[in-house]
């Protein structure tokens, strides 16, 4: 498997995002706690073939959300974002 | 930015498997009747889980065939030698089966007429999947939008929804551009190479008509248009990506 | 229970010694990448091996000087928390004993620090006693970046995710600090023989 095909879009977690979050995250925008770029989630670089889906800036590559999903539970980290935006739904 | 969707809690669906129809060798396309199914928005996709008798389970993601307005939902699946799921959906399952499907998911990669256009649609292989939706769902609203799809393909043969992009290539709006990489028939005159700059730019809208751009394929051909236009001058933020990347298996 | 796909088998290989097989896993013969992140590609005139915190004085090794160091070949069964158990994997590898050799220490756990960020934690115990390697050979041949190289930890009884990937280095550490996937759910610890995938298994 070459390094390209380990990094997926923003659409990858949102299957996962699906199942916990209310609004619909990857058209939500966030921002990278290291950079301060701004962009939407779906634009972000994933890489899901992993213990769990890792978002990382496209900006500065570091890392923005961590999530794990087994044993039952989730766990989420937004250790490296600011901030995420969604509008209000109609 | 768009408003975003109110989901609820996305769960898992039992979905019936309707009818099977052969798109080319290696790709096939299934229509489901999925029981409770909330809708969904050209270019989202589906998360597919296998379950063996002994508890063993893979998952993969397909990109939604369908438009919202059809009927069935249909997922179009190409068989990868390799693959673990590909090769069961397109060579095993049958009609009266159930497929278990988690959806609709993904708002970023999602065209609807608010978005507006004009509209450029670049596709390698099988990305061209959730770019048909868009295109059936722009058709099947009877919308103006203008529409054009660069779609790269392997050889005439195995190029996905041939007669039907023919047929739409003949209505108003929608442009057919084909690229066939590998080989070509007879008398083609049509490109016959991967795609480059100078096609994107004989193709695509200039930068100052701020086309809305969707691009989808293996992971290499996203990257290296998407990079292309950008530096031709397309705002990164028009400019949207679907890497397969390996997990279409 | 999920509906059970008719005529499915999966990609999984039958047969095997159950024995060899913890709990949960499920054989492959496949070796699948698994990374949270870019592969880092350090040329190897820039890549260092280090030993640092709590001893006297860190230890740093270049390339030439860390493959001149007495090493050795291991076959051993790897077992991924993704749950594929892959089994007789061959390994060539310099010891951590013989990276510790006469280190004095009062610590009692190590941090794996590695190119990219990744790191993980694991008791000092764990990587001491023939149980762990810094790996540059994989199957007869040079480790492939994708797969950690130009080298890797591997500490086979443990869950794979702790065998850290483009390693540089190891943290000597009096008390625990947990790395990448500790911090983000996974167990502390990781024996895949008591299923200790995530934090409080």
């Amino acid at each position: 498997m070459e390094d390209a095909d380990l990094r997926l879009d923003g659409n990858a977690a949102a299957g996962m995002f699906g199942e916990i979050f209310a609004l619909e995250l990857t058209s939500a925008r966030a921002r990278c706690a290291s950079c301060g770029t701004i962009a939407e989630l779906g634009a972000e670089p994933m890489y899901v073939h992993a213990p769990g889906i890792v978002v990382r800036c496209r900006n500065c590559d570091d890392v923005m959300i961590v999530a794990v999903h087994g044993g039952g539970r989730y766990w989420l980290g937004f250790t490296g974002t600011s901030w995420i935006e969604a509008r209000e739904p109609l | 930015m768009a408003r975003a969707a109110v989901l609820g809690r996305l769960t898992w669906h039992l979905a019936n498997v309707v009818e099977l129809v052969d798109e080319t060798p290696r790709v096939r396309s299934i229509a489901l009747d999925v029981p409770d199914w909330a809708g969904h928005r050209a270019g989202q996709h589906v998360d597919v889980r296998l379950t063996a008798e002994d508890g063993y389970q893979a998952q993969r993601s397909y990109s939604i065939a369908s438009a919202p307005e059809q009927p069935h939902l249909v997922l179009t699946v190409e068989r990868l030698d390799d693959g673990e799921v590909s090769p069961y959906l397109v060579d095993e399952l049958q009609p009266g089966d159930k497929l278990e499907l988690r959806g609709p998911v993904g708002g970023y990669f999602v065209w609807t007429v608010e978005v507006g256009g004009p509209v450029l649609l670049v596709a390698g292989g099988s990305g061209v999947v959730p770019l048909m939706a868009m295109v059936r769902h722009r058709v099947g609203l009877g919308d103006g939008t203008p529409f054009r799809l660069l779609f790269s393909s392997r050889s005439l043969d195995e190029v996905i929804y041939r007669d039907e992009l023919d047929r739409l290539a003949a209505d108003d709006g929608i442009e057919v551009v084909h690229t066939l990489t590998r080989s070509q028939p007879d008398g083609w005159t049509g490109y016959a190479r991967r795609i480059d700059e100078q096609m994107l730019r004989e193709v695509s809208w200039p930068a100052a008509e701020q086309p809305r751009v969707y691009i989808c394929g293996p992971t290499r051909l996203v990257e290296s248009v998407a990079s292309t236009l950008v530096a031709l001058g397309h705002d990164p933020d028009r400019v949207k990506t679907e890497r397969f990347g390996p997990t279409g298996g | 229970m999920p509906y059970v796909s008719r005529g499915f088998r999966g990609r999984r290989r039958e047969g095997g010694d159950a024995a060899r097989v913890p709990p949960g896993q499920y054989l492959t013969d496949d070796f699948p990448v698994l990374s949270a992140g870019p592969t880092p590609h350090t040329p190897l005139d820039e890549w260092t091996f280090s030993i640092t915190g709590e001893l006297d004085e860190a230890r740093t090794w270049t390339w030439e000087e860390f493959r001149a160091l007495p090493s050795e070949t291991t076959t051993k069964d790897i077992h991924c928390v993704t749950k594929w158990s892959k089994l007789d994997t061959e390994w060539e590898g310099v010891s951590v004993d013989t990276l510790l050799e006469g280190v004095e220490t009062s610590a009692e756990y190590v941090l794996a620090f590695c190119d990219g960020g990744y790191t993980t934690n694991l008791p000092l115990e764990d990587v001491a006693g023939g149980k762990a390697w810094v790996a540059f050979g994989y199957g007869g041949e040079p480790l492939e970046p994708e797969h950690g190289g130009p080298a890797r930890l591997l500490v086979p009884h443990l869950y794979f995710w702790k065998s850290a990937k483009w390693v540089r280095g190891l943290e000597l550490r009096a008390d625990d600090e947990p790395g990448f996937w500790e911090r983000y759910g996974y167990h502390n610890y990781g024996d895949p023989w008591q299923e200790q995938r995530y934090w409080g298994d």
